[in-house]
């Protein structure tokens, strides 16, 4: 089956999923992170891999978190870093998605870092530019957004080594979040026996159950021994419609308090993607507690993105 | 060809580390290779010296050829190198692309007072301006071969010869 994201040799080309991504290239990606860790301990905070080359991300919708963590990634790789904030710029002024694009390659960029709050942007910009540049999709629509996933898997790596050994369960607004489709990806892809989503119905999307998931609405029963909680930020921004009764009730029934918590192992890591709504689907005790992994999740984040950028930057004129 | 025994080579290198070791010194392998000698080296001496580990995969001059091994190490260094005397200790010194990537990992982690590269073997061909101070032996190599150095589940080293195909080259 055709691949837009690998090349003729099998390497990776472009990053636009985890879905359809071999083991080996997550394996790649995850032991590359490893080295990169460390960079950031320096008294110089760079390593030299990207020098002369043009990273640009290109933002269609707002994410400042996403692209600073980028933007840090590709600083301490060496690259230079151009910032696009489209909804604010020429797509305003009627310019398509591809004619931004091509004036960006007429500028010499080597690699786009690809927001987009429609599913399938990513594949399209790839599908377009030259065989030199590789695109990373940073998040489009409900579809994917790969380097999230990979920085959850790797902080699960980290903390729990034994993948094959792992319950984990995925907590939340799973129907409107791109993260937790990456993240079961990658998850089933490594090996890991069993993995869990609690959520409402009206949160689930239909079908989950063909990933390869064990679906619980009690949050009760679906915590019970796990040895990762990830939770899921309540998406507010998308909700439209009324899916939830309130703020509260959500907190009441599917928000992770202490005491939820203590039916987990005792050693459970508690993970959240960002930006936390507190009290909504995580209390601030939990969130600050000595169970959460939440910031290791923000600077591991670094380290991956760099992994990738790293591998998308060797592989492409070998 | 007569290949010297490494473990000879290794006693030659670790008393001519010896001879120059201050207060300040501090001992870096280059993996893989360097870090087998660097454990052994150390073990040898005996003593309580400062030592790291570096892979300057991120910092070779190929890179945009090869691309990075998913297996390279991260580098450890868990001292201040700032005013240090470094040696770096690697197992065969050839083109010097190594050592220079090497030379500016180091120097992103702080300003050593003094650099000191140690080797097992020089098999001749730099083709910078770099050359080791500590050689166990000096055996000139031709480019379609390289030293093979492996390690038993002894813990004893042993050298062989390999020949490349032609049209490879090994750096």
């Amino acid at each position: 089956m055709f691949n837009p994201q690998l090349n003729a040799d099998g390497k990776l080309q472009h990053l636009l999923s985890i879905e359809g991504l071999p083991k080996k290239i997550l394996n790649e990606i995850l032991d590359t992170a490893e080295s990169f860790v460390g960079v950031a301990e320096r008294e110089v905070k760079k390593v030299p891999l990207l020098r002369g080359k043009t990273v640009c991300n290109i933002f269609f919708e707002n994410s400042t978190r996403t692209r600073t963590t980028f933007e840090i990634a590709a600083k301490r790789l060496s690259a230079d870093v151009l910032n696009l904030n489209v909804s604010t710029s020429s797509q305003s002024k009627g310019e398509t998605i591809l004619d931004t694009v091509n004036n960006l390659i007429a500028m010499h960029a080597d690699m786009f870092v690809v927001r987009h709050n429609q599913s399938g942007a990513a594949h399209l910009i790839a599908q377009h530019v030259p065989p030199h540049i590789s695109v990373i999709n940073a998040g489009d629509g409900r579809h994917a957004h790969p380097t999230q996933g990979l920085l959850d898997v790797f902080t699960i790596r980290k903390y729990k080594p034994d993948m094959h050994n792992l319950r984990i369960a995925i907590v939340g607004d799973v129907l409107h979040s791109r993260v937790a489709r990456s993240e079961i990806h990658a998850l089933t892809t490594l090996g890991v026996p069993e993995v869990r989503v609690i959520a409402p119905k009206t949160l689930l999307p239909a079908g989950i159950e063909k990933l390869g998931v064990q679906v619980f609405h009690d949050m009760k029963a679906g915590l019970q021994d796990v040895d990762v909680v990830m939770m899921l930020r309540l998406q507010n921004e998308r909700m439209s419609g009324a899916m939830l009764p309130s703020a509260q009730e959500y907190f009441k029934t599917y928000g992770l308090t202490q005491e939820k918590l203590d039916l987990a192992k005792p050693d459970a890591i508690v993970m959240h993607p960002g930006p936390m709504n507190r009290g909504v689907e995580i209390d601030s005790a939990v969130a600050d507690g000595e169970q959460s992994v939440i910031l290791p999740q923000v600077t591991y984040g670094i380290a991956v993105r760099m992994a990738v950028m790293a591998i998308l930057a060797g592989g492409s004129q070998a | 060809m007569t290949l010297p025994d490494p473990e000879i080579l290794i006693q030659q290198i670790t008393a001519q580390i010896k001879a120059i070791l201050t207060p300040h010194s501090a001992l870096i392998g280059i993996h893989s290779g360097g870090v087998w000698i660097l454990e052994r080296v150390l073990a040898d001496l005996n003593m309580d010296i400062p030592y790291g580990k570096l892979d300057a995969a991120m910092y070779r001059d190929d890179y945009a050829q090869r691309g990075l091994k998913s297996k390279n190490q991260a580098s450890w260094i868990p001292f201040d190198v700032t005013d240090k005397h470094i040696i770096l200790i690697d197992d065969i010194f050839y083109t010097g692309r190594t050592t220079r990537a090497v030379m500016n990992e180091l120097f992103d982690f702080g300003r050593p007072a003094s650099i000191t590269l140690a080797v097992l073997i020089n098999r001749g061909g730099a083709q910078l301006p770099i050359t080791p101070q500590i050689s166990g032996a000096n055996i000139p190599l031709n480019s379609d071969q390289a030293f093979q150095l492996s390690l038993d589940t002894l813990g004893h080293f042993h050298l062989s010869v390999e020949q490349l195909n032609a049209g490879v080259s090994h750096v």
